[in-house]
C-alpha cells in the first residue's frame, strides 16, 4: 500500500527533509553471510558486450540526419563578449546553424572562467563545425581575473556563504589542553576525465524531445531539462544504456545538452554535443582546490578535547560548497569542535561532485593533523584513533558502525612497520601510515524497479536507472535472482530508458545499491509471491509452505516442481512485480567506515616516492558482489594515489589559463604504477537499513588513501608532507625543514 | 583519396580526405565503433588498434599512412581468449579503455604467451584507464590462457 512519509534524504552529505510516497514490501533481511547468489562473486552482466567492443555508448550513436556541433569557449579567465558575429560563420561548408548568448541560458556574453560556453555551431560534420569556430568573429573585454581563494573570501566574494557549526567551547578546551598542534593543509584541484567525454544528442520529435546522454542520473536530466524548457517532464525521454565513467562530473544536463536541444530545435535535426578531451578537462568540473587551516588539542593521555578547522574551497565560479569539513564533524568523539567553510567564488572552472567531494579532502587535512598530533603526544598513531572513538556525533546515533573491528583488522597489517623500516636501505626510506575513512553511502527513496517473470521462467529487472560501471547492473542481477531462487543466467536487466522502466536514483553519493537494490528485491518478492499463489493453487498446497529455490517451486512437505511449469500456464501472459525503497532509519546516520594502511618508499635525496602497498579495510554492510566490490576499491585506490601523487590541474597565476587540459600534461596513474591492494571488506549487514542492509562502496576506498600515503611518509622520513599532490618538491621542502627542525632542537638542547 | 584497407580480414575502398585517422574511420566509415576514442590526441590508449599486428593508437594515425598493413580492431578479436579472461578478472569497470586495453594485450602475448607482471606493466603503460582497472587488467593478462 502506498504511504505518504517524511523522511530524510542525504546526497553526498547534503541533508533535506522530504515528503515522500513509498510502496514497500516489508521483507526481513537475509542472514548475514553469503546467500545462493547474493555475497557471492560474480563476473559482470555486461562485461562481454563491454570487452567485445559491442557495448553502444553515447559517443558511438549515430542517428539519421544527426548534425555535429562545436562549442565556442572562452578562452580567457574572466571576459566579456563585446560583440560577437556568425555572418561569416553561417555561410561556412556544411554549416546549418549557429547560437549565441541569450539563444540558450548555458551561453554567456559574460564568462567567468576559461571554457565556459559563450556560442554553438552545427554543421553536417564535427570538422566542419570545428572549421566554422574559427569563423565566428568575437571581440572580447579581457577583465582582470581574480585566482587566489584566500583574497577572495578577504573581498567576501563567494558563491554560497559560510558555514559554520560548533559544539561545545573550542577557545576553552583549547586553553586548557595538555598539547595543541596546529597545521595547514593544502589540496589541489583534481579532474574527473572520464574516458568517454560529456556529450548528448537531441532530438525533437514534434514537442517531444529525446535525449541521449552520458549521464549518472537519467531521471535527474529529465527534470532539469523539462524544468528549464518548460515542458511536461513526460515530454522529456532520457537514455543512457552504457556510460564511460563519470565519478560525479556528470550529475546534471550541463551546457552540451542544451546547446543540443537549442540547435535540433533550429534545425529540426538529431544534433550531437559532445566534448573533446581539452574542453572535458576545462568545463566539466573538478574536485576543487582546498586550503585547510587545522587545530587539534588533546590531553596527554590522547583524549582529543578540542578540533577546529578554517577550511576554504576554490569553489571556482559557481559550485556548491563541498563538505571539506564533514571528517571534524564526525569522525571522533570530541565535545569541543568548530568549523568555518567559506566557498571563495574564484575565475576558475567550477567543482562539481567528484567521488566523496569534500571528504576526499577533509580526511587528508584532519588524518594527518592526528599523526602529528600522535607525534607529539608519543602515542601510536593507530591507538589514538582507538581512544577517540565516536558513538554517536550530534547526538544522532549511527545506524550501523564497525570501524573498531576494522581497526582490529587493520592491526597486523600496522604491526609490519618494524619490517617495514628495517627495509630501508640507501636514500630510500620506507614506512607505514594510516587513515580512517567516514562518509556517508546510505542512499534513500525514491527508487522503483517492475520484475517481469515469463512463461519461460526467465525473469528481466526493469528500471530506468543507470550503471557507470560500478557494476551496480550485476549487483540488482543478483538480488533479483536470490529473491526468484533463479539461477544468474535466467535474470536479465533492462536499464537505461525513462521512457521504460520506473524511476531510479542518480548514480552518486554511493546510493545505486544502497537505492536500487532494496527496491529489485521488493520488486522480485512481489513476482514470487505471485508465482506462489498460482502454485498454491496448481498443486493443491498452501502457500506458506512453498518457496522459490534453484529454478524450482519446492514445498516443504516434500514434492518440487520447475518454475516453468507453472508459469507455462501463463502462456503469452506475464507475472509483473513491482518494488520500492523504503525510507531511511529515523534520526539516525547512515554512514560508511574504514581505515586504509599504506607503505612507501621515500628516496630522500631526489623526493620519489613509491607506494608499495595499500590495505583497505571497509565496513559498508552487505556485500552483493566480493568481486565487483574488490574492484571498486582498488579503482578508488589508484584515484586516490594519481590525487595524492601525480595529479594537479595548474593554472597560470596571472592570466587564470588552464596549463593541463590534456593528457600528456595531466598526470593520471598508469598501470606501473599500481602497488599491491589488499581488500578487506566486514560484509556485516546493518540491521535498521533496509531489507538488504548494504550501504554504498563506489566512494569509501578513495577517501583515507591520501592521508594513510602522507602519514606513511611521515612515518619513513618524519617529513609531515602538508600538500597535495605530493610532488618531488613538496616532499624535500618538508625533508628540509624536518632537518630545519631536528637541527634547532639540537641547538636548543646545546644551549641548554 | 580513393584508398584501399584491410581491417580484419575485410577489404574496404574508401573515398577520404587527407588529414583523416584511422581511428575516425573506423568508427564513422565503417561502423567499428568497438574502437573508442577518449583523447584524440594520442595520450590515453583508448583508440589502440593492431596495424600489421603491432599496436598503434588509432586517433593519430592517419589513414593514407596505412597501406597494404592488416588492420585489426577489437571487432577481429571477439574471440580472442583475452576477452573472456577480462570478463573473468572483472578487469573492466565502464568499459571505454576497455576495448583497447585487449588489443595491446592481444600483441603481447602473441609475442610472449608468459609475460611477467614487470613485462605487463611495460607493455600496457601506454594504455590509460581511469576507473583504476590495472589490478585486474595485469590478472587477467597473466592468466588469459587458464
Amino acid at each position: 500500500m502506498a504511504r505518504l512519509i517524511r523522511t530524510e534524504k542525504e546526497v553526498e552529505g547534503r541533508y533535506e527533509d522530504v515528503w515522500l510516497v513509498v510502496d514497500e514490501d516489508a521483507l526481513d533481511q537475509w542472514p548475514p553471510g553469503p546467500q545462493e547468489i547474493v555475497g557471492r562473486p560474480a563476473t559482470r552482466v555486461t562485461g562481454p558486450l563491454r570487452a567485445r567492443g559491442e557495448a553502444r555508448y553515447t559517443a558511438d550513436l549515430r542517428l539519421p540526419g544527426m548534425l555535429h556541433t562545436a562549442v565556442l569557449r572562452c578562452p580567457h579567465a574572466y571576459a566579456r563578449v563585446r560583440k560577437i558575429d556568425f555572418e561569416r560563420a553561417l555561410v561556412a561548408p556544411g554549416v546549418r546553424a549557429a547560437i549565441g548568448p541569450g539563444d540558450a541560458h548555458v551561453l554567456t556574453a559574460e564568462p567567468g572562467f576559461q571554457g565556459e560556453a559563450v556560442a554553438a555551431v552545427a554543421a553536417d560534420t564535427y570538422a566542419q563545425a570545428r572549421a566554422a569556430l574559427e569563423l565566428v568573429d568575437v571581440e572580447w573585454d579581457v577583465r582582470e581575473p581574480l585566482i587566489d581563494p584566500d583574497e577572495a573570501v578577504r573581498r567576501g566574494q563567494l558563491v554560497s556563504e559560510a558555514s559554520r557549526y560548533e559544539r561545545g567551547d573550542v577557545d576553552r578546551a583549547l586553553a586548557e589542553a595538555d598539547v595543541v598542534v596546529e597545521a595547514e593543509y593544502r589540496t589541489q584541484t583534481v579532474l574527473h576525465n572520464s574516458f568517454e567525454t560529456h556529450q548528448s544528442i537531441c532530438e525533437w520529435r514534434g514537442n517531444s524531445l529525446d535525449i541521449y546522454i552520458s549521464t549518472q542520473f537519467i531521471w535527474g536530466v529529465r527534470d532539469e531539462v523539462a524544468s528549464q524548457l518548460g515542458l511536461p517532464p513526460d515530454k522529456v525521454r532520457v537514455v543512457c544504456e552504457f556510460m564511460g565513467g563519470g565519478f560525479g562530473s556528470k550529475n546534471g544536463a550541463d551546457d552540451h545538452t542544451f546547446i543540443a536541444a537549442e540547435l535540433a530545435r533550429r534545425t529540426q535535426r538529431p544534433v550531437r554535443c559532445a566534448l573533446d578531451r581539452r574542453e572535458e578537462n576545462l568545463a566539466t568540473g573538478n574536485r576543487n582546490a582546498t586550503i585547510q587551516r587545522l587545530t587539534a588539542g588533546a590531553r596527554s593521555d590522547g583524549t582529543l578535547v578540542a578540533l577546529a578547522g578554517e577550511y576554504v574551497n576554490a569553489t571556482g565560479w559557481s559550485g556548491w560548497s563541498a563538505p571539506t569539513d564533514g571528517p571534524m564533524k564526525v569522525l571522533y568523539d570530541c565535545e569541543n569542535v568548530r568549523t568555518v567553510l567559506s566557498p571563495a567564488k574564484v575565475n576558475t572552472p567550477p567543482m562539481k561532485a567528484f567521488r566523496a567531494p569534500g571528504f576526499v579532502e577533509g580526511t587528508f587535512g584532519l588524518e594527518c593533523l592526528l599523526d602529528e598530533l600522535a607525534a607529539r603526544l608519543e602515542i601510536d598513531p593507530l591507538e589514538l584513533r582507538r581512544r577517540n572513538y565516536a558513538q554517536s556525533t550530534d547526538d544522532r546515533p549511527f545506524s550501523s558502525k564497525n570501524l573498531m573491528e576494522c581497526y582490529e583488522r587493520a592491526d597486523p597489517h600496522w604491526q609490519r612497520r618494524d619490517e617495514v623500516r628495517a627495509r630501508s636501505e640507501g636514500p630510500w626510506k620506507r614506512g607505514v601510515g594510516l587513515a580512517s575513512q567516514v562518509w556517508y553511502g546510505g542512499g534513500g527513496p525514491p527508487s522503483y524497479a517492475w520484475v517481469r517473470v515469463g512463461s519461460d521462467g526467465r525473469a528481466t529487472v526493469v528500471t530506468a536507472m543507470q550503471d557507470i560501471g560500478t557494476g551496480t547492473a550485476t549487483a540488482m542481477t543478483q538480488i533479483a535472482a536470490e529473491e526468484l531462487g533463479l539461477p544468474l543466467d535466467r535474470v536479465e536487466l533492462v536499464l537505461g530508458d525513462s521512457a521504460r522502466g520506473p524511476y531510479a536514483s542518480v548514480s552518486a553519493g554511493s546510493s545505486t545499491t544502497p537505492s536500487m537494490g532494496p527496491a529489485v528485491r521488493s520488486a522480485a518478492a512481489d513476482a514470487a509471491r505471485q508465482i506462489v499463489e498460482i502454485a498454491a493453487q496448481r498443486y493443491d498446497k498452501e502457500e506458506r509452505i512453498l518457496s522459490l529455490q534453484g529454478g524450482k517451486i519446492v514445498s516443504a512437505d516434500g514434492g518440487s516442481w520447475p518454475i516453468e511449469e507453472v508459469v507455462d500456464l501463463l502462456e503469452d501472459a506475464q507475472i509483473l512485480g513491482k518494488g520500492a525503497r523504503g525510507p531511511n532509519p529515523a534520526g539516525m546516520q547512515v554512514l560508511t567506515f574504514g581505515v586504509q594502511v599504506a607503505e612507501v618508499a621515500v628516496d630522500v635525496e631526489t623526493g620519489e616516492i613509491r607506494v608499495e602497498r595499500v590495505t583497505a579495510i571497509h565496513d559498508v554492510g552487505r556485500v552483493i558482489n566480493p568481486l565487483g566490490a574488490s574492484s571498486q576499491v582498488e579503482g578508488g585506490i589508484i584515484q586516490g594515489i594519481g590525487h595524492t601523487l601525480s595529479e594537479d590541474r595548474l593554472l597560470d597565476p596571472s592570466s587564470g589559463a588552464v596549463l593541463t587540459p590534456t593528457l600528456d600534461a595531466y598526470k593520471l596513474p598508469t598501470i606501473a604504477d599500481v602497488p599491491e591492494i589488499v581488500t578487506e571488506l566486514l560484509d556485516i549487514p546493518d540491521e535498521h537499513l533496509t531489507n538488504l542492509g548494504s550501504k554504498g562502496l563506489g566512494e569509501p576506498p578513495i577517501v583515507p588513501t591520501a592521508a594513510a600515503i602522507a602519514n606513511a611518509i611521515r612515518d619513513a622520513t618524519g617529513a609531515d608532507v602538508r600538500s597535495l599532490p605530493i610532488t618531488r618538491e613538496e616532499m624535500l621542502r618538508a625533508l628540509r625543514e624536518a632537518a630545519e627542525r631536528k637541527q634547532e632542537k639540537r641547538g636548543a638542547a646545546a644551549t641548554v | 583519396m580513393v584508398l584501399e584497407l584491410k581491417v580484419n580480414g575485410e577489404r574496404y575502398e574508401l573515398d577520404a580526405p587527407v588529414g583523416r585517422t584511422l581511428a575516425e574511420t573506423l568508427r564513422d566509415d565503417l561502423g567499428l565503433t568497438g574502437t573508442k576514442i577518449a583523447c584524440a590526441e594520442g595520450h590515453c590508449g583508448a583508440c589502440t588498434v593492431l596495424l600489421g599486428g603491432v599496436p598503434v593508437y588509432s586517433c593519430i594515425t592517419l589513414l593514407h599512412t596505412v597501406g597494404e598493413r592488416e588492420v585489426t580492431t577489437i571487432e577481429g578479436l571477439r574471440d580472442h581468449p583475452l576477452v573472456d579472461a577480462f570478463v573473468k578478472a572483472d578487469a573492466l569497470q565502464c568499459g571505454f579503455c576497455t576495448p583497447g586495453q585487449i588489443v595491446a594485450a592481444s600483441a603481447l602475448v602473441e609475442d610472449n604467451p608468459h609475460p611477467s607482471s614487470e613485462e605487463i606493466r611495460h607493455a600496457m603503460a601506454g594504455n590509460l584507464c581511469r576507473c583504476g582497472t590495472y589490478p585486474k587488467i595485469e590478472e587477467a593478462i597473466a592468466t588469459w590462457q587458464d
